[in-house]
């Protein structure tokens, strides 16, 4: 798994790539809680480039996005494959993210600023 | 070895409502008009044919109580559940009650809907039996024996005629019991549970309810695995999804079908039987459920197939 890191305003839209799993899901939370630290108004993960994620992986998105409402951030996911958007559905936790479908409605959904700073880029 | 499940909800019992035996019937009988369904057995062959499991039966609501056959003369059952009940009149009436016999129950733990059928475990009752209660919990004893007591039940342990023994298991340490292998495993659960992993003429069946397994605990994850290892069949606590099992439902003390999956994946075992279900989910939410995770199995794959079903009062498995 690769990380790709931006930042747009005070959010940041962080891309992970391959598969996340038992092996590397420690890593994909440390990498978001530190894009958490890093935000001011929000964190977007867009997972179009993750072809797999398991529970390990989702317990990571779930500590990640309790740390941003503690920390009052914004919190929401895009980009999702339809096999990822699957396994979302399947154990529920489409109920749980704010999904969308591209990086640029979840960066409209959590912050109008990393919205325009967005459509600058 | 076969596997026969008499009680398979969590929580408490679940029977099915008036009003769900309605829309059943309503739905059959919309869905078999001018089919010509003028006898049982073109109504038996509507039924197998044109119809879903959800929709032709139900997959009950008595609480835990699975019955391992080894193939012996001695019983063998994991739980007390109230379809403990329901295993014991089915025993009687197969010996009757002038021919003593011996069951063996291993016990996961001891929150009521798991001992609350000991009460009407009518071999209790009767002179002759030999009923052996095994567990790795420390308060089992306890337990059994205090809700057979005034005043929340009429006939007090000690007049129970029946010789009633309490043995207490360690975890880890394999045990001969009904002529089947069973060693124990604590689990994740308020109150402490075990799982007991079954084995018998080569055959493995692991009985693993009211335990929850972190996704991120690795050490606790392998450890499960290790104890599933190549197993026949693990008959798994799927009561919550995963999205809950692991938010607002956390440290509930139980686990999703989507744990099953990767648990069975990562131990090799060959068979995942969904169970302890949660008793707010009707015939139906518990059919998709099951779709759901055989979907789930098939994208995860990398593997053997896994096989996976979802337990019913009354279904029998052969391993």
């Amino acid at each position: 798994m690769t990380f790709n890191e931006s930042r747009f305003g005070g959010a940041v839209l962080i891309r992970p790539a391959g598969r996340i799993d038992l092996s590397n899901a420690e890593a994909f939370k440390e990498a978001l809680l530190a894009a958490l630290a890093s935000a001011t108004t929000a964190v977007v993960v867009d997972l179009g480039a993750i072809d797999y994620i398991s529970s390990a992986g989702l317990r990571s998105m779930v500590i990640a996005l309790r740390s941003a409402k503690s920390a009052s951030k914004g919190f929401a996911v895009s980009g999702l494959t339809p096999m990822v958007l699957e396994i979302f559905t399947i154990s529920r936790f489409n109920l749980v993210f704010s999904i969308h479908a591209s990086a640029r409605d979840a960066l409209a959904a959590v912050s109008p600023d990393a919205l325009i700073a967005f459509d600058a880029s | 070895m076969k596997i026969t499940f008499w009680g398979t909800r969590g929580s408490l019992p679940a029977p099915l409502s008036g009003r769900s035996v309605r829309r059943k019937l309503v739905n059959a009988l919309v869905k078999g008009a001018n089919r010509g369904l003028d006898t049982p057995e073109k109504a038996e062959a509507f039924c197998d044919e044109a119809m879903s499991f959800a929709e032709w039966s139900t997959f009950g609501g008595n609480t835990s109580c699975v019955q391992v056959d080894t193939g012996g003369t001695d019983y063998l059952i994991c739980d007390l559940g109230s379809g403990a009940r329901e295993f014991s009149l089915s025993a009687l009436g197969k010996h009757g009650p002038a021919a003593p016999q011996t069951y063996h129950v291993l016990v996961s733990h001891v929150h009521w809907d798991h001992i609350m059928g000991f009460p009407f475990f009518v071999p209790a009752f009767i002179p002759g039996n030999h009923i052996r209660i095994y567990s790795c919990h420390p308060k089992f004893e306890e337990a059994i024996r205090g809700q057979s007591h005034a005043p929340c039940f009429p006939v007090e342990f000690s007049a129970l005629p029946a010789s009633i023994e309490f043995i207490t298991l360690e975890t880890g340490v394999p045990y001969e019991i009904a002529g089947a292998t069973v060693t124990g495993m604590a689990q994740l659960h308020g109150g402490e549970s075990f799982g007991y992993r079954i084995e018998h003429d080569g055959k493995t069946a692991v009985y693993t309810t009211d335990a929850e397994y972190k996704p991120d605990d690795y050490g606790l994850m392998d450890r499960t695995a290790a104890f599933f290892r190549g197993a026949d069949l693990v008959i798994f606590d799927a009561m919550y999804s995963l999205a809950e099992s692991i938010s607002v439902k956390e440290d509930w003390g139980h686990s999703s079908n989507i744990m099953g999956v990767e648990l069975c994946q990562m131990a090799g075992a060959r068979q995942l039987c969904l169970f302890h279900h949660e008793p707010v989910n009707d015939d139906q939410r518990i059919q998709d459920i099951l779709a759901e995770t055989l979907r789930f199995e098939e994208i995860t794959r990398s593997g053997d197939k896994l096989e996976i079903c979802a337990a019913y009062d009354g279904l029998v498995l052969e391993l």
